[in-house]
């Protein structure tokens, strides 16, 4: 009888395009950066433009790369914590080609002017219902398997991969509606401040469960398996998830302060916002508790430096997040180049290290290695990756600051002190800063790119067989 | 704002279904044992 396997293919496949979507997409970045410090680089050609390359580089890094390492992870963790393989693998192959054709769509699309123009959401609608299909065969994989699992206790990461597998499937559902006019144009089916609304509401809970509660799942299975200890406190990770998402759907108003929106709204979303510290926090505090008594370990692994100063720019953010929701604090901060540096910190810091840790943990698992052909090149890519970080947002913290104060400066006579242009002037060093740490992150990536390939180049695709979980008669399957 | 007679019964189904989802795991026994359930990935043979 041969003996049953993980199904470890998928999860090969979406690790490696993982880091090949990370430099596409982080290329993209660091080109309009550039342009942005020297407009001529968009070469007068429309498809180079900042207004169609933008909406491709924010496509590419959130759902390209980080989407392609949340299937990764979870398929991977899903099938391990619940001792069984993946539920349907003909479906879980399709969800691969299926992601992959929808980003190469973007990536078609967008640079073509093909937009729907609703952030973090441009896609049309012929692109919307193919995600749409793709992901409920995701979440027919990954309930599927977690239905057969071999142990009665779901643990606490696939929670969080399930609440973010399900909400993105309502948020993408009910923010994409839509009357289509020709095959590739369509219009919203909310008009004015209610499609302000509805997109805003899509687009911070997409903050909210694509790049939180899923990487936080990722961040609950690899820091304890990384440091070899259990998680610091269990039940604090329970009571992390539940109040996150119980509290997190009503904070996207304060997108929208000081619009047409009704003021209780916007307030309704700013208390909200200030309520999300305290689960963030929780949750931070958790997963750096778990080294606890094995600090020592930080010095010498540089997988554990990756994921647990992730989870410190998580603990930045989600601090920075909820004052900047605050409206006075808004006032200076909105329409700045501090929103940028804040979602930044999330993406670079959090989202960005988190993958990257969890994928250097998983690549030589799934290759039938024991480690990456070199940890000296992943202490490089860290380093790199964090001096690059810091440059990029402490430029953009001083930027934003500074343009909120320009803009809002009258003179004695109540004229504005200074044209939008002096401030756009005033910050070309930033951009330029910004420049240098966005190169620099994604030079990080092509080390990790080269370690990957090396790495594979030693190992064989092989398939662990499963492994029977340890008797235990909490843990029987009732 | 008429918006908000699809969002906000949207969040109140939503909350429901995580009320009834909580019940299930507390009655269920999800949460018995959580000192074992946290070391138990460790225990995996990978």
């Amino acid at each position: 009888m041969s003996q049953e396997t993980y199904n470890y293919r998928v999860v090969r496949q979406f690790a490696v395009m993982t880091v090949i979507w990370g430099i596409v997409g982080m290329l993209v970045g660091v080109i309009i950066a550039a342009q942005l410090a020297f407009p001529a680089l968009n070469l007068d050609i429309p498809w180079l433009t900042y207004g169609r390359l933008r909406p491709l580089h924010t496509n590419a890094v959130i759902f390209a790369f980080g989407g392609s390492a949340l299937f990764a992870t979870s398929y991977y963790v899903v099938q391990r914590t619940c001792h069984t393989p993946l539920f349907a693998p003909a479906l879980a192959g399709f969800t691969f080609w299926g992601w992959q054709l929808v980003i190469v769509l973007a990536a078609v699309t967008l640079p073509l002017g093909i937009t729907s123009g609703k952030e973090y959401a441009e896609l049309e609608w012929p692109i919307d219902l193919l995600i749409a299909v793709v992901w409920v065969s995701y979440a027919v994989v990954f309930f599927g398997t977690l239905v057969k699992r071999r142990v009665s206790h779901i643990y606490v990461a696939n929670w969080f991969f399930g609440a973010f597998i399900l909400t993105v499937a309502l948020l993408h559902i009910v923010n994409s509606a839509a009357v289509p006019v020709t095959f590739w144009k369509s219009y919203s089916a909310y008009a004015g401040v209610q499609d302000a609304m509805v997109q805003w509401w899509y687009g911070h809970n997409a903050v909210g469960f694509f790049l939180t509660a899923g990487f936080l799942g990722m961040m609950y299975y690899f820091i304890p398996k990384q440091a070899e200890r259990p998680v610091y406190s269990y039940r604090l990770s329970i009571v992390h998830f539940w109040a996150l998402i119980f509290t997190y759907m009503w904070a996207g108003p304060h997108h929208l302060h000081y619009t047409a929106l009704p003021d209780w709204a916007q307030s309704i979303g700013m208390l909200f916002s200030l309520v999300l510290l305290a689960p963030s926090w929780g949750g931070m505090i958790n997963g750096i508790m778990t080294l606890s008594g094995a600090w020592h370990k930080l010095r010498s692994d540089p997988i554990l430096k990756f994921l647990i100063v992730s989870l410190s720019f998580y603990g930045m953010s989600t601090f920075e997040g909820p004052m900047m929701s605050i409206k006075t604090v808004n006032a200076l901060s909105h329409y700045t180049d501090w929103t940028v540096g804040h979602v930044h910190s999330g993406a670079l810091g959090w989202v960005g290290l988190v993958s990257m840790g969890s994928i250097y943990f998983l690549v030589p698992k799934v290759y039938g290695l024991k480690q990456m052909y070199s940890t000296r090149l992943i202490e490089l890519h860290f380093w790199i990756a964090t001096v690059g970080i810091v440059l990029y947002i402490a430029a953009m913290w001083i930027a934003g600051v500074m343009q909120g104060l320009m803009w809002r400066a009258v003179n004695a006579d109540g004229t504005l002190t200074y044209t939008f242009v002096e401030s756009v002037k005033a910050t070309y060093p930033y951009y330029m800063i910004r420049l240098l740490g966005g190169t620099l992150y994604l030079g990080g990536m092509f080390v990790m790119l080269y370690n990957v390939m090396k790495t594979i180049g030693q190992g064989n695709a092989v398939d662990a067989p499963v492994v029977k979980p340890a008797a235990s008669p909490a843990f029987a399957h009732a | 704002m008429d918006i908000l007679y699809l969002l906000v019964p949207l969040s109140v189904v939503l909350v429901l279904l995580i009320g009834a989802l909580f019940w299930w795991s507390l009655s269920s026994g999800q949460f018995d044992d959580v000192e074992e359930a946290g070391r138990r990935i460790l225990e995996d043979d990978d």
